[in-house]
């Protein structure tokens, strides 16, 4: 995580006012990288146009992962590409998220059984925050993921969890 | 020109060269050809004026299932409006088939998804890279007796 994240042994009156600022700035204007995989990827390109506008949550597409705080895996994350994906989510700054997108990101998909060459989960190579299910999922249920998201966010604190 | 009239023209030109031929009761009628002389019949096919196939709608790669791996070619001639089936077969052991990409610059590509997904090496192929798997995948997953492997690069494979 960031410089600050989970450094502090207690949460106090200090950090919990930054804790709700800085959520508040994370959560609000979350970036993901700009690349998609398969046809999720047209339902994202749906969610982000005029009809349902991911803009109006703050959400702008990132050209590169140095940019980006959230990296959406839209589609079948194939052998060849999942080293790729590892490596832009390696260059992604902290803290950052990730959103698996539809039944091939989450467990492979309709390639279960037969797909040599698929990964048969994102979650093999790269640490997953929320699931959304569905083949291909409606721009509604991208949005309520991306909400899901948010919620997340807004409970994280700085303050290290007591075991 | 008929599918019949077309391996008669190919018969005169290449007598040795078709082993089988198949017109009535299939979907597509085919011509099998030997391997060794696939570039030749191809050139043939597309230079000659009666024939003129100038178009290679697809190349596929197949494993029959019986020790044999084998290339089909679907020709259609735009200028004639007819068209052929070509088809070779090799053995598993030594799958080599003369590439055709010189005829064909269409077949370039094709050439290489047969030699990815079934492993079909094209002798004289400009470019015989993989063009779907990774570089460093080992075998060729649309044969019959393919294994899929419990790891690449550390990843597990199998759900």
């Amino acid at each position: 995580m960031g410089l600050l994240d989970k450094k502090f042994e207690n949460g106090n009156i200090v950090i919990t006012s930054i804790d709700s600022l800085l959520n508040w700035a994370r959560l609000s204007s979350m970036w993901p990288v700009q690349f998609g995989l398969a046809c999720c990827a047209i339902e994202m390109m749906a969610t982000g146009a005029s009809h349902y506008d991911l803009d109006r949550f703050g959400i702008f597409f990132r050209a590169t992962p140095r940019q980006a705080d959230v990296m959406i895996i839209s589609g079948t994350v194939t052998l060849k590409m999942a080293p790729r994906i590892k490596l832009l989510y390696d260059q992604m700054s902290e803290p950052r998220y990730v959103i698996s997108m539809g039944s091939c990101a989450n467990c492979g998909g309709p390639y279960w059984e037969h797909g040599y060459h698929v990964l048969k989960g994102v979650d093999r190579v790269i640490p997953v925050d929320v699931y959304i299910p569905g083949c291909p999922p409606r721009p509604e249920a991208l949005l309520e993921g991306i909400m899901k998201l948010q919620e997340k966010i807004r409970s994280e604190s700085l303050a290290k969890k007591s075991a | 020109m008929t599918h019949q009239e077309i391996s008669e023209k190919i018969k005169l030109q290449f007598p040795q060269a078709i082993i089988e031929t198949k017109f009535e009761g299939v979907v597509d009628p085919y011509v099998k050809i030997i391997p060794e002389q696939i570039f030749e019949v191809m050139l043939f096919l597309h230079v000659d004026e009666n024939l003129k196939f100038d178009f290679l709608m697809c190349l596929s790669g197949i494993d029959t299932g019986k020790g044999n791996l084998g290339v089909v070619y679907n020709l259609f001639s735009m200028t004639h409006r007819h068209k052929i089936n070509i088809k070779v077969e090799v053995p598993k052991e030594k799958p080599e088939v003369p590439s055709i990409t010189n005829v064909f610059p269409a077949a370039n590509w094709h050439e290489r998804e047969a030699f990815d997904l079934i492993g079909i090496i094209f002798t004289g192929h400009p470019d015989p890279r993989r063009i779907l798997m990774p570089y460093d995948w080992e075998g060729h997953p649309l044969r019959k007796d393919y294994k899929t492997p419990e790891f690449y690069q550390g990843m597990k494979i199998p759900y």
